[in-house]
């Protein structure tokens, strides 16, 4: 799902994107600046290269905010509705793995026994990855 | 004492502001500068002096270095955090992933009791307050090897807050002398390890294996009252020993179980803090050290050059040895933190809050842990130097090496030799051997009970403790023998047959009858040059003082009485 969004991302042309946005109203209930949306495109990975992204961006948001309708003042919020739950307690014991497998047939792409993915947000310099661990 | 001494911590003075005068001098030169001379990674302590502390000149800028830690200690358990698969080093890729680590839909974390434990453990050790409520939130942030989009931590309430670490550093010209420092642990959450991605430039692509993926993990954030590099890589390292003394974390940073990042800024004492850089990438206690040094000095540059500094990611280039930024932290990251939904609070109980009839498997006793805690390194060095009255920085030393406690307790426990002679054979000439080789205590060729009957042979006093050198020196070699089999093949024992000391003693002054009219004439230093002689003649293997009783015995009745 994320690689396919990833992917998305990367082949979208870097200029044009900013021509679907809304017009700029940094009060406006509902409508995203430019700012927004490429800060929010970074964080998730996902291309709002698209007047019908950013519409369905813009929809998302304005049903969030139906949220705000709700009062709260006075009441204590949860930490989640197990609050009062005994969390459970499993041992130290190995009772899972040795699937691979069967993992990675939910994988576009496989290399070995490896996961592909595109290349993500690596550091700047190419910092040698080959030998991650150089000996003491 | 020679080498062998902990021998870092802060230069000459110790003083963080020394040091960093030191580096706004040294900067025009070599940016890296003379940093640090490192003989081994992380098990060797042993370091040159970083810079001659220098008096400040009047209107100088005085600069103050700021250091603070976030650290992420892996924890020794067989199973992972959440989930019931292996925790294992260089497993086959992706064979240690249960479907809850890969973030199948549908699965639920199940928390390993054995990491609460742990952590509470750990706590305990670093004098945290438990927290007996604890939370769990996610923190959100997209990669690769983060398949469920975000990662189980404990960002509210952690299971322990408000503790510290002392450690001890050197200082003093000779930097002999350990004073202690002490470091505020801010907290202490638990929280689950991303997995590995690696890299493929070449074809443009990244291979992730989740083997990693849930493993448990402690995060301490250490407060920043620290000031270099040494002082950072000293308190890494005694946080090192505390967990391998714990049992709660293998924290070997060459296998990643011990993260380091560092936060750094500078500023001039008594004005507001400098903004600050967090440094990542450091993998080892060296490169830590190296790290922060290169970026105090930097930062000052960078400042005294009328630049600003970013708050920014950066990373350390083992090698060429400087930081650089990082490109996917650019601007403030949004983690999105939220509630872990699937995960009710943690609680912890200790002897008075015990709820009656509670199952045992499902509740965990605070008190109990306390009692089950083992010795502690600083409890272990304060215990070597009472029993067997080794200075303190010795039982530093013996500590920081790998193996070599064990080895110095194997050689105590077999030989009748005293422990100071022992703790200096073994931290002289033992580990001067090692260092010289650049060999680890478990490589070494010299077996504890080997240096122990050589011991038990010079404080029998059969050997003279030049042969003894000689004798070490072939075991050094490892060709099987044992320092008995040496000595009587070099034939190195002294002399124990009084009536042929005396024989040599008196041929020794028939040839020379002018040393000894020299010596009657009262010349004090003549009579060393017949123990000279005397020495030589019996291939060095009697005890010098046994010579020199019996020459003056025969030069007393030299005149009257001569030997027959």
């Amino acid at each position: 799902m994320w690689a396919r969004a990833v992917w998305l991302g990367l082949r979208a042309p870097l200029g044009g994107r900013r021509g679907f946005t809304s017009k700029a109203d940094p009060q406006g209930s509902g409508r995203v600046t430019a700012d927004v949306i490429e800060h929010l495109e970074r964080l998730a990975l996902v291309d709002f290269g698209s007047r019908e992204a950013v519409a369905r961006l813009e929809k998302a948001i304005a049903f969030a905010d139906r949220l705000h309708a709700v009062h709260t003042d006075g009441v204590e919020p949860m930490e989640s509705v197990l609050e009062d739950r005994c969390l459970y307690l499993r041992s130290d014991n190995v009772v899972e793995g040795n699937c691979a497998e069967e993992l990675l047939q939910n994988s576009h792409r496989v290399v070995e026994e490896y996961f592909v993915a595109p290349p993500g947000n690596i550091s700047l310099p190419k910092l040698d990855e080959q030998e991650p661990f150089p000996h003491s | 004492m020679a080498a062998p001494v902990l021998r870092w911590g802060c230069s000459g003075t110790c003083s963080a502001l020394a040091w960093v005068y030191g580096v706004s001098r040294h900067r025009r030169g070599a940016p890296t500068g003379s940093t640090s001379n490192w003989i081994r990674g992380q098990s060797s302590l042993a370091q040159q002096p970083l810079h001659t502390a220098r008096k400040p000149r009047k209107g100088e800028h005085e600069w103050a270095a700021v250091v603070g830690l976030e650290i992420h200690a892996q924890i020794s358990s067989n199973s992972k955090l959440f989930s019931g698969s292996q925790v294992c080093f260089a497993a086959p890729p992706n064979s240690l992933v249960s479907f809850f680590d890969a973030s199948l839909p549908g699965t639920l974390p199940v928390l390993n009791r054995r990491c609460v434990e742990a952590a509470v453990m750990t706590g305990l050790a670093l004098n945290c307050h438990i927290n007996k409520k604890s939370l769990f939130d996610r923190k959100h942030y997209f990669y690769a090897d983060l398949p469920a989009g975000y990662q189980i931590t404990q960002q509210r309430l952690p299971i322990a807050v408000n503790g510290s670490l002392t450690y001890g550093i050197c200082v003093g010209k000779t930097r002999r002398q350990v004073t202690a420092r002490t470091v505020r642990v801010k907290q202490i959450q638990l929280e689950q390890d991303s997995g590995k991605s690696l890299h493929d430039d070449l074809r443009s692509q990244t291979l992730v294996d989740l083997n990693r993926a849930g493993i448990g993990l402690l995060e301490l954030v250490l407060e920043p009252d620290l000031s270099c590099g040494e002082e950072a890589a000293t308190a890494v390292r005694e946080l090192q020993l505390i967990l391998q003394a714990l049992g709660t974390s293998q924290a070997n940073m060459a296998e990643g179980q011990l993260r380091v990042d560092a936060n750094v800024s500078v500023h001039h004492p008594g004005e507001p803090l400098g903004v600050r850089t967090e440094v990542k990438n450091l993998n080892s206690i060296r490169f830590l050290a190296k790290a922060i040094d290169y970026e105090i000095q930097r930062q000052i540059k960078e400042l005294e050059d009328g630049g600003e500094i970013l708050n920014e990611t950066r990373s350390f280039d083992y090698k060429l040895g400087c930081t650089v930024p990082m490109r996917d932290k650019e601007g403030k990251q949004d983690y999105r933190f939220m509630p872990e939904p699937n995960l009710p609070p943690l609680l912890l109980y200790d002897a008075t809050s015990l709820p009656a009839g509670a199952d045992s498997q499902q509740v965990i006793n605070i008190d109990q842990i306390r009692e089950r805690l083992p010795e502690l390194p600083s409890v272990t060095r304060e215990r070597l130097v009472q029993q067997y009255g080794m200075l303190p920085e010795h039982s530093f030393t013996l500590l920081n090496e790998v193996g070599l406690l064990e080895f110095f307790q194997n050689v105590i426990k077999e030989t009748r030799a005293e422990p100071k002679k022992v703790t200096s054979w073994v931290l002289n000439t033992f580990l001067g051997y090692l260092k010289q080789q650049n060999l680890a205590v478990r490589e070494s060729p010299v077996t504890a009970s080997a240096l122990a009957e050589l011991l038990d042979l010079l404080d029998s006093k059969a050997i003279s403790s030049s042969a003894a050198k000689q004798v070490f020196e072939e075991l050094w070699k490892n060709e099987g023998k044992t320092p008995a089999q040496i000595v009587s093949e070099k034939k190195l024992e002294l002399m124990q047959d009084q009536e042929a000391l005396e024989q040599l003693c008196h041929s020794v002054m028939q040839g020379h009858p002018q040393v000894v009219m020299d010596v009657k004439k009262g010349n004090p230093r003549a009579i060393n040059k017949l123990i000279g002689l005397v020495r030589k003649a019996t291939l060095s293997r009697a005890d010098p003082a046994v010579i020199k009783a019996t020459l003056e015995k025969q030069l007393s009745c030299h005149g009257s009485c001569p030997p027959a």
